[in-house]
């Protein structure tokens, strides 16, 4: 029987990956919050031990992810959408307030975050959608529906006011591309992109000067056809667009402390006391940390509580601190070992479900693991999101442990797919 | 599946380019911060970083013609990281502190509880002369350093309720609001709590790296983390320094209190209770054994009976009665009621007058048969449905000036005193009473209670003929900010408050004025006394007053506790105040004099 040989079938790097990571986990929140007073890492008083707790539980649910029917995922995928923008709506109404945003169910003494639970939820429709036998992504109604599942979540988290853990759903755009979507919306992503970085920098009215100019020049240039013309045009207008639209957003949307944050990045603001203060201690540990680290448990900026979040959103420093640039060489491999295995399993895949959902996690880690060491030495602006596998947290820790978890089922049942 | 698919599994270089090109950049981005940037590291592991908390100084406080009443003063705190402190000789330690070994280990034991790696306070408060000799030998005990801390000084020992006074932080307040430390300090009443966010300023950071020798060795970064504390902002009062100790003065030995208000603005010119305290008794490190002494002086001198005192108050009502009747059109200034002296019925007259009187004869002789009579005839009136409206009607009047509630400005904890609503009535006389059984209204006794701050509001209103601010403290912020106060105007007529003033200013100037005896010469005033009934002992002298008649720039209440009557005290008491803010010094010695006898001798 299948059950009884799964173990020998599940990819074993991606075990070890994945072991290596929450082990590194467990011991930088000990190293971060080690209480003298509580000095035992199965103390379940403390940080640690809770996450020591969290481990075992997500152990204990992958397991039982192992026994389960592989189709099992791809059958009730919907069902796990469903539930999840269930509990989006749910958190608007009841949710509780943590740090700014609305973004926590309290069931008794479990708190949980629907918007960890969504990523999953989102990654499992996706794959079945796309992975249906007569779904053809050429077709532009295909493309609606797949940005629909996407932007649905995003919308709903994005309304908790949680802007950081909506910004993860726009990775996904990426399993779109690898799926056949149109090359050009990446080139158009970074178009945008650029657009948005130069708007926030320079004022709006320049912008529009320079997207005229260039207007001009390319009208020069081109066979001016009437075709071309028109085309021309309608870029230069849709470029003004979005300058305007990112404008309106940035100072009427977005919060003042999210601006802020954008600031202090583009270095439009010096603020050291403030938002700023928990960029400059996180550079300032992990900067002391040189190439080979202060030893464990030896890190003073960290031990001492000069970063703030230090176990959630900045476990990186204590790692960068403690370990120095080894250390820090060492987990960013380990990160892009377990993305880019992620993604050679998946290229293996029969199913296509296997394969769409495979990339569908590769992503969602990617962008965490990017956009959270990128946060902690000043590249991306201060966003919420955990570090997966380290960052102290029981809702995300479970979520990401359950997404390698099925992810390994259906590796290990690939064989059984005609 | 394949139909018309084509294979797009080329684009995984893609993806796994992006993958690896951004985690390249954050090796980049990790090189250049820990390997090539030496600024963000630390010069030896044996280092440590200390962060010095720099106190900004507080905001000062000037009185209204720029006279300092609070400033700061520096003394030094001695900090302690618990963890940092090695292999120290506790004895010479102690020696130097001027402490033995269990206060020692008791004051550790503190600071190790609340953190041993950030800074607590192990001595608050050590002065300038004991800092320079323990500072001298500190090198010797790492992990001990000082910290600058200013404390509140007062040039003169006045106002003591007003302007409040600081403390340590407790940890409700640390909760509240995560800007403060433990061992900061924060106003704990008067100006100092109100304003506290005004006063405090930012505190500012100074981080350095100290060596193994607790020698603070040099700026961390060249102090490109440090911020610099902002002073907090300075604040001018309404107070008159000079009134206020005069009143404080004028006061001493007896129980009551003085209000001064600037009826064009609101603003207080003096706030006296009687005892009080001196604020700089209130300081340092004496505060907590000083503040529970105070607390269990029977005299109660911390009670500031200015705001939570409650009186009836008695015959200074009288002038709200009259506004309210003239205002209802039942009388006009020109009615007039008999009175048949100590024989009138129910409620009879305590002076000797002719009769009828008019409003202004009722006021000057503080007759109550007038005033029950008008009153009764506003309750029977038929311009109301019937009794209780008429009640209803004289209630919202009486409101108005700021009687039977609470105010809302930045002097705290003012009480409401007491305005009887009809439901009062309706339920202890089930639904059945009329003007008959209130009567005791009338004379401003029954259920009525206020507090000298509403006094001194009503005088300020009648003065004002119509209008009053709330009353309050500030008079501004020395960046010349101002903070704006509510401005009440009271439905009444301004015609009926001139009848009323010209009453009150026969008080002082008429024949039988009940307060002649303390005419100022040369300035008109328009008072009011007022004898309190007091069911705990003898009676309540209260008077009310403005100056001058035609353009009031004080109006004053004062009580006097178990006094008697108010003419003989308050009276005299009100117009040494009025006189000494217009003209700046008192013309008549022998009234002060004996105002300052007749408390020795009440003693």
């Amino acid at each position: 029987m299948r059950s009884k040989t799964i173990i020998g079938k599940i990819d074993i790097w991606l075990v070890i990956i994945y072991l290596a990571l929450t082990t590194i986990g467990l011991l930088s929140i000990y190293a971060a919050a080690v209480n003298e007073a509580h000095p035992h890492i199965y103390d379940f008083s403390q940080n640690y031990g809770k996450q020591l707790l969290f481990i075992g539980v997500s152990l204990l649910v992958g397991f039982i992810i192992l026994l389960i029917d592989a189709k099992f995922f791809n059958a009730f995928a919907y069902v796990f959408y469903g539930f999840s923008i269930v509990c989006l709506l749910l958190v608007l109404v009841v949710g509780s307030k943590i740090s700014g945003s609305t973004s926590w169910i309290q069931l008794g003494p479990i708190s949980f975050q629907p918007s960890e639970f969504a990523k999953f939820g989102t990654a499992l429709a996706l794959a079945h959608f796309l992975g249906k036998l007569d779904t053809d992504i050429t077709k532009f109604k295909t493309q609606l529906t797949a940005y629909g599942i996407v932007f649905l979540p995003m919308l709903l988290v994005l309304a908790q006011g949680d802007a950081g853990s909506a910004s993860v759903f726009i990775i996904f755009l990426l399993v779109l591309y690898r799926e056949g979507m149109g090359g050009k919306i990446l080139i158009i992503g970074l178009v945008a992109a650029t657009l948005f970085i130069l708007t926030l920098c320079v004022s709006k009215w320049y912008m529009m000067i320079g997207l005229v100019v260039l207007y001009a020049i390319f009208l020069l240039l081109i066979d001016r056809t009437k075709k071309n013309i028109w085309l021309l045009t309608g870029i230069l207008i849709a470029a003004c667009a979005f300058v305007f639209s990112v404008d309106f957003a940035f100072n009427h949307v977005l919060k003042q402390h999210q601006r802020t944050r954008i600031n202090i990045i583009l270095g439009k603001e010096h603020d050291i006391k403030g938002v700023g203060y928990n960029l400059n201690q996180s550079m300032i540990a992990i900067g002391s940390g040189g190439f080979s680290g202060k030893g464990y448990l030896n890190g003073t900026m960290t031990k001492y509580n000069f970063v703030p979040e230090q176990h959630t959103d900045f476990i990186f420093c204590t790692v960068g601190e403690e370990s120095g640039f080894v250390g820090c060489f060492v987990l960013i491999s380990l990160y892009l070992a377990l993305i880019l295995r992620i993604m050679h399993l998946a290229e293996r895949q029969r199913s296509p479900f296997s394969r769409i959902y495979g990339y569908g996690i590769a992503c969602i880690f990617f962008f965490h693991f990017a956009i959270n060491i990128g946060m902690t030495i000043g590249l991306v602006p201060v966003i919420g999101i955990p570090l997966p596998f380290l960052s102290y947290g029981g809702s995300s820790l479970l979520m990401f442990s359950m997404m390698i978890f099925v992810f390994l089922k259906q590796d290990a049942n690939r064989m059984n797919i005609l | 599946m394949i139909k018309n698919k084509i294979n797009y599994s080329q684009r995984k270089y893609v993806i796994g380019s992006i993958f690896i090109l951004v985690a390249f950049i954050l090796l980049i981005k990790l090189f250049i911060i820990q390997i090539i940037d030496s600024s963000y590291k630390q010069s030896s592991e044996n280092n440590t970083l200390r962060y010095i908390t720099q106190y900004p100084s507080r905001g000062k406080i000037y009185d209204r013609n720029g006279k300092l009443l609070v400033y700061n003063d520096a003394v030094y705190d001695l900090m302690v990281v618990p963890n940092q402190v090695k292999n120290i000789d506790t004895l010479s330690f102690c020696k130097l502190l001027n402490i033995n070994d269990s206060i020692f280990n008791i004051y550790m034991n503190k600071a190790k509880k609340y953190s041993r790696i950030t800074p607590s306070i192990f001595i608050s408060q050590i002065t300038k002369e004991e800092y320079g000799r323990i500072a001298e030998m500190l090198y010797h005990y790492p992990g001990f350093y000082f910290q600058t801390r200013s404390i509140r000084q007062y040039p003169t020992p006045i106002a003591a309720h007003t302007l409040g006074s600081i403390g340590e932080v407790t940890k409700p307040e640390m909760e509240r609001d995560p800007y403060y430390q433990l061992g900061d300090y924060i106003g704990k009443s008067g100006i100092e709590k109100y304003y506290e966010k005004e006063l405090r300023g930012t505190k500012g950071l100074k981080i350095t790296v100290v060596d193994v020798h607790n020698r603070e060795k040099e700026r961390f970064m060249n102090g490109a983390y440090d911020t610099l504390p902002e002073a907090g902002t300075d604040i001018i009062l309404g107070l008159d320094a000079d009134l206020q100790a005069y009143g404080e003065y004028l006061m001493s030995g007896k129980t009551g209190s003085i209000v001064a208000i600037e009826p064009t603005t609101g603003q207080i010119l003096a706030m006296v209770t009687s005892p009080t305290y001196d604020p700089n008794e209130l300081v340092g490190r004496k505060r907590g054994m000083r503040y529970s002494e105070l607390l269990n002086d029977p005299d109660k001198p911390l009670i500031n009976r200015a705001i939570s005192g409650t009186y009836p108050p008695g015959s200074t009502f009288k002038m709200i009665n009259g506004l309210v009747s003239l205002e209802s059109g039942v009388i006009t200034a020109n009615t007039a009621y008999p009175c048949h002296g100590p024989e009138s019925a129910p409620i009879k007259c305590t002076h000797h007058h002719s009769s009828p009187v008019r409003l202004y004869d009722a006021i000057e002789n503080s007759c109550n048969p007038y005033f029950w009579q008008a009153f009764q005839d506003m309750m029977n009136s038929k311009r109301f449905e019937n009794q209780k409206e008429a009640f209803q009607f004289w209630y919202n009047q009486v409101t108005s000036f700021g009687l039977g509630r609470a105010f809302k400005s930045d002097i705290p904890f003012t009480v409401s005193g007491n305005i009887p609503k009809k439901e009062f009535y309706d339920k202890i006389y089930r639904g059945v009473w009329n003007a008959m059984t209130v009567r005791s209204l009338s004379i401003g006794q029954g259920e009525i209670l206020v507090t000298p701050l509403q006094l001194a509001n009503v005088a300020a209103a009648i003065g004002n003929e119509g209008y009053y601010y709330e009353p309050h403290y500030i008079k501004s912020f020395s960046n010349n900010d101002t903070v704006a106060f509510e401005k009440h105007v009271i439905d009444i007529k301004q015609k009926h408050f001139k009848d009323v003033k010209k009453g009150m200013q026969s008080v002082f100037e008429g024949e039988h004025g009940t307060a002649r005896m303390s005419y100022i010469p040369g300035i008109t005033v328009g008072g009011k006394t007022g004898t309190a009934e007091n069911p705990h002992g003898p009676d309540h002298s209260i008077f009310m007053a403005f100056a001058p008649v035609e353009n009031p720039q004080i109006a004053i209440a004062v009580v006097v506790e178990n006094a008697g009557f108010g003419s003989t005290w308050a009276a005299p008491i009100a117009s040494l105040m009025i006189e000494k803010y217009i003209r700046d010094n008192v013309t008549r010695p022998n009234v002060e004099k004996r105002v300052l006898t007749i408390n020795e001798t009440a003693k």
